[in-house]
């Protein structure tokens, strides 16, 4: 496995955009054979240089050399590299859902014979590809109906239609659940046994520990180490170090919680699925908090946190079918999103960018956009007062940018949360449901939104912390409740909980006693 | 300042279209040998064209939203023979004709509302087929004949301002007006200057307020001249009036009210729209109710103006008011797009007509150019933000620049190095480990990892 051979070179690449470098003098090296992470924080430079690589930004608009194999490579567009056997795999997938898998895996590369598709060739050829990727399902099923982790090794069966030499993974699992995880890291291990290079850029670096031969550090633009598995190990506190420029001393602020009593409960919450009537999405789910607490949610993807959360949010997800509501020790009727953010509910969805944004709007309009009766002036909207408004929770949360008139469109991952949670801050909430705050976004940005919601929680407010991290949890949450099919499956005090302990209750499938 | 942009404040799409507009004036004015430029031209650009400008106010909250409406021309057509006939059978006096046929089109309106919101038909099929419904109705109701309309209906759609007061030879209606509009142009220049203030922001300087005033001031002096000194009994047309009328009202409801904020919420993400508190269907019915009432409007302007209502009345005015708004900067995916906006596009349009007709263009070359010129705006828009290039906009303004070496009169408001200001100066919220990484300016725009 350790062979001097290198596979890629990339050096000096410089790569500028109007009025900024995005990157400065980047070298990459990789050797054949090998796993080669790539760590770095959101907007430090690791999907540019993969654009450069796979000739998105054509030779001539970056400056530097590419070498593949030894011999220099100009790459004029993405079908030039993919030639020379370089395969991107994106973040977001790029399958089409209505299409069976062996369209998908020949979408651009089709098998043709005498001007035709070969259908029965190209069956063939994918299941060949399938058992390759160590994936059971016919080649005639439609990817919708395959889940995310499915769906990621048929990206990789695509890749290896086009007998890649270099595989580059972005972002590889951060949409699958730890068991689909586990299981595309063993199958790139068994790739790399074969002799595959694969580069991959992630931000669990707890994956990248436990399967990269070496890691760059690519940090503002410039390439800060490369670490060799070889001369020393490669932990995630070492690879935060060269990421942030120092060591990080605890991930998790510290905090001690000030608990009070009981303000918002459910009781036997039954909801069933819109699409498929009888399948229940939540079923008798009671759960309570406490003002100053930080409540935890936790199970794999698919679980229903996100389902019950949107159910109570004003019924915004799934057909309500029985369940009470308790605020402050009265029963509540939450029938519309309007009705729950009067009652003092907020919100914070999982994907921003699908339903938490309006990525048109400017920060300033987005941050009053909850709660625009607050800044009705004799009928009309006042200006000054959202300006005033904005401003204010722009330096309070920190957001990083010019001015608030600017589009959130332009902000980095972790800025837009922060306006997602200004927005929701600025309805001035009693509870805050919180769906996967941290996805996505770099580590220094986490701690700033963990320090957030503590101090929402020392302020009195209950926040509901929904995440598939569970390290997260345990570092976060003064009391977490797991889900499995629906149900909640138990309730652990952070004091009792470990990794260990969460994810057996994450998997029975019998009810909390 | 960094650039003469800063003179106008607002969409710089619809500044580059309102450059655009003059340029197109001042052409035609030349090569027609000034026939463009005179009150009896003025008078018919705008009469001739205020139903669909009316139109396009409606049509752009239509688009915004995220759907289209076929059917104004048609609804615009039954409405006036429904209030034509209400006017010469059932002896409707004009006011409630008037009043009869805003009715009309409310229920019309809440009929396509209803479809699209709450049964979920997309807009573009729903009125579709309000389309071919109500061009069939009016021709049904109608018997596929012409209708007249009494005197006092035809002053909506072509009558003018009354003479009254001293002689100042002019008409003192439009002096009025004119006057109106230049001390609300003053009026506003001191509220923005109060405004900066109370928000601690720094003013815009004298020099820019007095050349943004002074030509915004000329050109209303102007119009009023030229409106003002037309033949005897003449004015500013009410249709204009009225025009101006609706574009103030709909830009304060589109931006300035909680109503106005829904519609770009819907149009721009739907789902966040509704988890942020919007009812999206309320949102849906309400602009489509809202289009059909102002395709009544339009529709009684017209037989006003044409002093009868016929059967093929408002054929194509769709597509008027559609290309109006999308020269006028909207963006076919929803979310983009403004009432003034839309009007500017709508004049771009109703001057090519006016000025090619005065050269003596056939209506053949005059339809292949417009719609050319629609093409064209839409591509040099589309193209400018694949590039990341400036629009039409920048390429004007950047070009003016350095032709007038125009010198920066304000202090830039955005230091080179941002980002760093938002950490040092921010308050309480505890001290996060990390500031040692802020990221360069715009490192989003060029690298967006975490969709």
């Amino acid at each position: 496995m350790a062979t001097t051979h290198v596979k890629l070179e990339m050096r000096h690449i410089t790569k500028e955009f109007p009025g900024v470098k995005a990157l400065d003098d980047v070298t990459l090296t990789v050797r054949a054979g090998e796993i080669h992470a790539i760590c770095g924080e959101n907007g430090a430079g690791k999907s540019t240089l993969m654009k450069v690589l796979s000739g998105v930004y054509p030779h001539g608009t970056y400056a530097g050399d590419i070498v593949l194999d030894g011999e220099i490579v100009e790459f004029k567009d993405l079908k030039a590299s993919e030639r020379a056997g370089i395969v991107i795999i994106h973040q977001e997938l790029a399958l089409i859902p209505e299409l069976s898998v062996t369209e998908n895996i020949f979408l651009g590369n089709e098998v043709v014979s005498k001007g035709l598709i070969d259908w029965d060739l190209a069956r063939a050829k994918t299941k060949e590809l399938l058992a390759r990727v160590g994936l059971e399902v016919n080649p005639n099923t439609a990817i919708k109906n395959l889940g995310v982790g499915q769906q990621q090794l048929i990206e990789i069966a695509k890749a290896l239609s086009k007998d890649v030499k270099l595989l580059i993974l972005d972002e590889p699992t951060s949409a699958l659940n730890e068991d689909d995880s586990e299981n595309l890291l063993e199958l790139l291990k068994g790739l790399r046994a074969k002799g595959l290079t694969s580069i991959m850029i992630s931000h669990k670096l707890n994956e990248i520990s436990e399967i990269a031969d070496a890691v760059t550090i690519i940090r503002d633009g410039q390439t800060v180490e490369r670490l060799d598995v070889a001369d020393a190990p490669v932990d995630e506190d070492r690879i935060i170090r060269g990421m942030v420029g120092r060591a990080l001393e605890s991930r998790y602020p510290d905090h001690t919680p000030h608990i009070g009593e009981t303000f918002f409960e459910v009781r036997d919450w039954v909801v069933e699925d819109p699409t498929i009537p009888g399948r229940l999405l939540c079923k008798n789910s009671s759960f309570s908090v406490k003002r100053g607490e930080i409540v935890g949610f936790a199970g794999v993807m698919g679980a229903g946190r996100t389902e019950l959360a949107r159910s109570i949010f004003g019924r915004s997800f799934g057909v309500f079918r029985s369940g009470r509501l308790f605020l402050n020790g009265k029963e509540i009727h939450l029938p519309t999103v309007e009705s729950a953010i009067a009652a003092g509910l907020a919100y914070v969805p999982e994907d921003r960018k699908t339903h938490g944004l309006n990525l048109l709007d400017t920060i300033r309009k987005t941050i009053v956009s909850a709660d625009l009766p607050k800044i009705v002036r004799n009928g009309l909207l006042d200006e000054d007062e959202e300006l005033r408004a904005s401003e204010q929770y722009r330096q309070a949360l920190r957001i990083k940018t010019p001015t608030v008139n600017e589009g959130v469109s332009k902000l980095s991952g972790g800025n837009q949360q922060k306006v997602v949670l200004a927005k929701w801050m600025f309805t001035e909430p009693e509870l805050l449901i919180l769906d996967e705050p941290t996805r996505g976004i770099d580590v220094g940005a986490k701690y700033e939104i963990y320090t957030l919601i503590q101090q929402l929680a020392d302020a009195g407010k209950g926040v509901v912390v929904i995440s598939s991290e569970l390290p997260e949890l345990l570092g976060m949450c003064d009391r977490i409740y797991t889900v499995c099919e629906g149900r909640i499956t138990g309730e652990v005090l952070r004091e009792d909980a470990t990794q260990e302990s969460l994810m057996r209750l994450m998997t029975t499938t019998t009810a909390a006693a | 300042m960094k650039s003469l942009k800063g003179l106008f404040s607002g969409d710089a799409r619809q500044f580059s279209m309102l450059f655009a507009l003059v340029a197109l004036i001042l052409f035609f004015q030349i090569a027609t040998g000034g026939k463009v430029l005179t009150s009896s031209n003025m008078i018919n650009l705008i009469n001739g064209n205020s139903y669909v400008l009316i139109l396009a106010i409606g049509m752009v909250m239509v688009i915004v939203v995220g759907h289209i409406d076929l059917s104004v021309g048609s609804v615009a057509a039954v409405v006036g023979i429904i209030v034509a006939l209400a006017m010469r059978d059932w002896s409707f006096p004009w006011w409630a004709g008037l009043l009869l046929g805003l009715a009309v089109g409310a229920v019309i309106g809440a009929w396509q509302g209803w479809w699209v919101a709450y049964v979920g038909v997309p807009g573009f099929i729903s009125t579709l087929a309000g389309m071919m419904f109500f061009r069939g109705l009016n021709q049904y109701i109608g018997k596929s004949n012409s209708i007249p309309v009494p005197d006092q209906f035809e002053t909506l759609g072509g009558g003018f301002l009354p003479e009254w007061g001293p002689n100042t030879g002019m008409n003192n209606s439009t002096l009025l007006l004119g006057v109106l509009a230049v001390a609300y142009i003053v009026y506003r220049e001191f509220q923005l200057r109060k405004r900066a203030k109370r928000v601690d922001s720094q003013p815009a300087s004298w020099t820019v307020v007095i050349v943004r005033s002074a030509v915004i001031i000329a050109v209303i002096v102007y119009a009023t001249y030229l409106y003002g000194t037309g033949r005897v009994g003449t004015s500013f047309p009410i249709p204009g009036v009225l025009l101006a009328v609706l574009v103030i009202g709909y830009t304060i409801l589109t931006q300035r009210t909680v109503f106005g904020r829904h519609v770009y919420a819907v149009g721009g993400n739907k789902s966040a729209a509704a988890l942020s508190g919007v009812s999206t269907k309320r949102t849906y019915f309400f602009v489509m109710m809202n289009m059909s009432v102002l395709a009544a409007l339009a529709g009684m302007v017209f037989i006003g103006r044409s002093t009868a209502s016929g059967p093929f009345d408002g054929t194509n005015w769709e597509l008027d008011a559609i290309a109006a708004v999308f020269i006028g900067g909207a963006a076919v995916s929803g979310g983009i797009g403004t009432v003034g906006g839309s009007i500017i596009g709508g004049f771009v349009m109703a001057t090519l007509n006016n000025g090619l007709q005065l050269m003596g263009v056939g209506s053949d070359r005059t339809q292949m150019i417009k719609g050319l010129v629609l093409l064209l705006a839409v591509a040099f828009d589309v193209y400018s933000k694949q590039q990341g290039k400036p629009s039409i906009t920048g390429y004007l303004v950047n070009g003016l620049k350095r032709q007038f070496n125009v010198t920066p009169v304000e202090p830039a408001v955005v230091p080179a190095g941002v980002g760093n200001e938002a950490v040092t100066d921010a308050p309480a919220v505890g001290a996060a480990p990390v500031t040692a990484t802020t990221h360069p300016t715009g490192d989003a725009r060029t690298e967006r990892e975490d969709k």
